[in-house]
């Protein structure tokens, strides 16, 4: 009998800077289809003045092996400029941005607006019975805060994904 | 047509290169990409017309430069330029139009894609306003194209079209080589654009690394110099890397005295009469090559890439052996082998970095490790047995390398048993001979491809060596062999049988024969006969050689129908899931069954 083997997996962050061409992203997205890569999160937008060039930041988990290999398989798209996988480079920045959308009347609302003040969340909309919050942060913090909020009547969460920059002077 | 381009005949504007302001003349799109191919020399375009390609077909029409060759089918037309690509080292130019046409280029593509082949592939696509609105013959052939193609285009404005072409060339050419698809939509091939003769502009953004970094060539010699058992592996890189790169490997190897082995695709590169020369190696190499790769103590790989039919099972694979791995693709590095030293860069170039270094040095004694290989070869690993009965496949591809070897010809193949046994018992001894399938392995290849080989070298005996299963997946390029005056050979080994199918359902799956006879086969000599070819059959030994000889002596296109042994298995073989150290060879027990995880791998 055979059954289907896992091998221990890491999660990696990975910016890539590409031409800001028709099909890039599909490009990127369906190389992680076609060779059987995961994709825990993505983000994309252009970064220059005249946007020409994209940073599209993935996260991703998989073998070591396989990560060098998006690595490379990245690097032979000919609109890629340049991959750099922050996780192997060194200490790096990451962010997330959520809204999280909390309905309840009475002593749960005072909670999520007071737990929502101990977070640095923001509340961008309210209404007699509900709050959204805006919040960055790692996503560690934000699956915290989203966890805490379930108890206190979450109604829906949306999340950018993550963007991430190495720490200190120099450009990665 | 709206604002976007001006669609007038003939139009001459001023325009601006450079700052400075020069007279031009407005041209279509159809027109641009006419010139643009003529200016990369392109001779032969292979293609198939179609209703989103009219306005192409129109601006070739009565074109001097470039000479259309049209094929039956969209495959062929893939497959040919393949084989152009492959004899000539140059790269192949295909033109199909939309949906279907592209559809039916694919397969070609992407084998182009698995073997590193040059190819510029023009697709028509429906005008631009009509994409995406499920029109006639409307694919999405970027779409589908993506992850076959090395890179893709859709072409929105005939003022991008010559750039475009331009560096369409340049991608498929450089680098580790591969196919680049632009596909144009046909308002844009109507379309004006001021045209002008200059080299258009464009940014270069595809530069790919060619030189090895010193610090790594000279690991590699040390590593070489003090090697007690080194093997070289060489890969259809040293092909793609061009003539230069074949010389430099055979200098090193005489400088090193490494013993050679080769991939499928590689054959050609090492000459098969040199004494170091051990065959090719993998699931159908010899004994020698396979057990000298599993004892080495180096292995220097050189444009290959540990593909799963080279190195069967992984964890098994060279466990004593330090690995190099020279090649132009950072990807193909510790993809499946982890390698002790990657030098990325191209083979010619690395090769002669390191012969640089090398200069006078001497080589090991490698005579034990020369003797251990000589008690491998004893195993005669390629022998078969004597039939009195039928023709042996293997002796026939013996024979016609026999007759044909002083005219040094072009062999292509189509896939299966017989590509294997051409693999096996023909000998290259130059590169750019040897046209083969190898890593998508599509049956089709061989006919198509023999076509390209003899339109890019007319002096040539291009021999298409077949079976009886994979001719007839492409047998309507016939007519365009007919039609252009090829004297192509097919010779098919004909067993009637899809005989590696056959022969995989009898070493695991206890010979239950799912599918895989030929039945109801054409008489092979009656359709070439209804092509304008000539046809020979060759049904006993004793008539072997003879139809071999009449087959060269006709000037024109011939089909041999040379009917073989039908259960010969191809051997030395190791089996799914194996180590090279377990190969089977002619005469051991092998019919029965495997476990789930043999039968798992492909």
């Amino acid at each position: 009998m055979m059954h289907i083997k896992h091998e221990a997996e890491e999660r990696h962050v990975l910016t890539v800077t590409v031409d800001n061409e028709a099909g890039i992203l599909a490009k990127i997205a369906g190389l992680f289809t076609a060779r059987g890569y995961n994709i825990d999160s993505l983000t994309v937008a252009d970064i220059t003045e005249n946007h020409a060039v994209s940073r599209i930041t993935i996260v991703t988990h998989g073998p070591p092996s396989q990560i060098d290999q998006i690595h490379a398989q990245l690097e032979r798209l000919v609109p890629v400029h340049k991959v750099v996988d922050l996780t192997e480079s060194g200490p790096f920045v990451q962010r997330e941005l959520a809204l999280i959308k909390v309905a309840g009347m009475g002593e749960k609302r005072v909670e999520a607006l007071r737990i929502a003040d101990v977070f640095r969340a923001k509340p961008v909309d309210t209404s007699t019975s509900s709050f959204i919050f805006e919040l960055t942060g790692a996503p560690d913090k934000i699956d915290t805060f989203v966890a805490i909020m379930r108890e206190l009547g979450l109604v829906e969460v949306g999340r950018t994904g993550v963007v991430g920059m190495i720490r200190g002077a120099e450009e990665a | 047509m709206g604002a976007r381009f001006r669609m007038l005949p003939d139009w001459r504007v001023w325009h601006r290169v450079e700052k400075e302001w020069v007279v031009s003349e407005e041209r279509s799109g159809a027109n641009i990409l006419v010139e643009s191919l003529a200016k990369q020399g392109v001779e032969f375009v292979f293609g198939y017309p179609g209703g989103a390609v009219l306005p192409i077909y129109d601006a070739l029409f009565g074109e001097e430069r470039i000479r259309h060759i049209l094929v039956r089918h969209e495959a062929g037309a893939a497959h040919a330029a393949e084989g152009y690509a492959r004899s000539t080292g140059k790269p192949g130019v295909v033109l199909v139009t939309s949906g279907p046409g592209a559809t039916n280029a694919m397969t070609g593509i992407a084998d182009a894609f698995l073997d590193s082949i040059p190819l510029v592939v023009i697709t028509g696509q429906v005008p631009t306003a009509l994409i995406g609105s499920d029109a006639f013959q409307e694919a999405d052939t970027v779409g589908i194209s993506r992850h076959c193609t090395k890179h893709n285009y859709l072409v929105k404005d005939p003022a991008d079209l010559a750039a475009v072409v331009d560096e369409a060339f340049q991608i498929a050419t450089t680098g580790r080589p591969g196919p680049v698809l632009i596909d144009i939509p046909k308002d844009v091939q109507i379309a004006m654009a001021a045209w002008s003769d200059a080299p258009p502009q464009r940014r270069q953004r595809y530069a790919p690394r060619t030189q090895g970094a010193s610090e790594e060539i000279e690991q590699a010699v040390e590593m070489i110099a003090g090697a007690r058992a080194p093997i070289l592996y060489t890969g259809g890189g040293v092909i793609n890397s061009g003539p230069r790169a074949t010389a430099l490997l055979r200098e090193l190897q005489k400088k090193t005295g490494a013993p050679v082995t080769s991939t499928l695709m590689g054959l050609g590169a090492f000459p098969a009469d040199n004494p170091d020369w051990l065959g090719m190696l993998g699931m159908h190499g010899t004994y020698e090559a396979n057990m000298a790769m599993n004892q080495s103590d180096l292995i220097v790989c050189v444009g290959a890439r540990f593909d799963d039919r080279v190195t069967g099972r992984l964890d098994a694979f060279a466990p004593n052996s330090r690995k190099i791995h020279i090649d132009i693709d950072r990807s193909s590095i510790n993809k499946t082998v982890p390698v002790d030293l990657p030098i990325i860069g191209d083979c010619a170039q690395v090769l002669e970095q390191i012969l640089d270094v090398w200069g006078d040095r001497k080589a090991q004694d490698l005579t034990g490790w020369k003797g251990r290989i000589d008690t491998w070869r004893e195993r005669k690993s390629l022998s078969f047995p004597a039939n009195a009965d039928a023709i042996m496949p293997q002796l026939a591809i013996e024979r016609l390398f026999e007759l044909t070897k002083d005219k040094d010809p072009i062999i292509s193949t189509e896939v299966g048993q017989h590509q294997m046994w051409a693999a096996q018992h023909f000998h290259f001894f130059s590169p750019n001979k040897w046209l083969t399938s190898g890593g998508l392995g599509t049956m089709g290849y061989g006919l198509p491809a023999a076509i390209g080989a003899q339109l890019g070298n007319p002096d040539s005996l291009v021999i298409d060596v077949a079976g009886d299963a994979s001719i007839q997946m492409n047998i309507q390029e016939l007519g365009t062999a007919t039609q252009y005056r090829l004297p192509v050979k097919i010779f098919i080994l004909n067993n009637e049988w899809m005989g590696m199918v056959r022969q995989w359902q009898e070493l695991t799956y206890e010979s239950r024969y799912s599918n895989s006879y030929s039945d109801s086969l054409p008489d092979f000599v009656k359709l070439a006969e209804a092509y304008g070819w000539k046809g020979i059959r060759i049904a006993k030994e004793s008539e072997l050689d003879a139809g071999i000889q009449a087959m060269i002596d006709y000037p024109g296109p011939v089909i041999v129908d040379c009917c073989v042994h039908n259960e010969a298995n191809c051997f030395p073989m190791i089996p799914s899931g194996a180590a090279h150290t377990e190969m089977i060879l002619y005469g051991d027990t092998v019919a029965g069954t495997m476990d789930d995880e043999a039968k798992a791998l492909v």
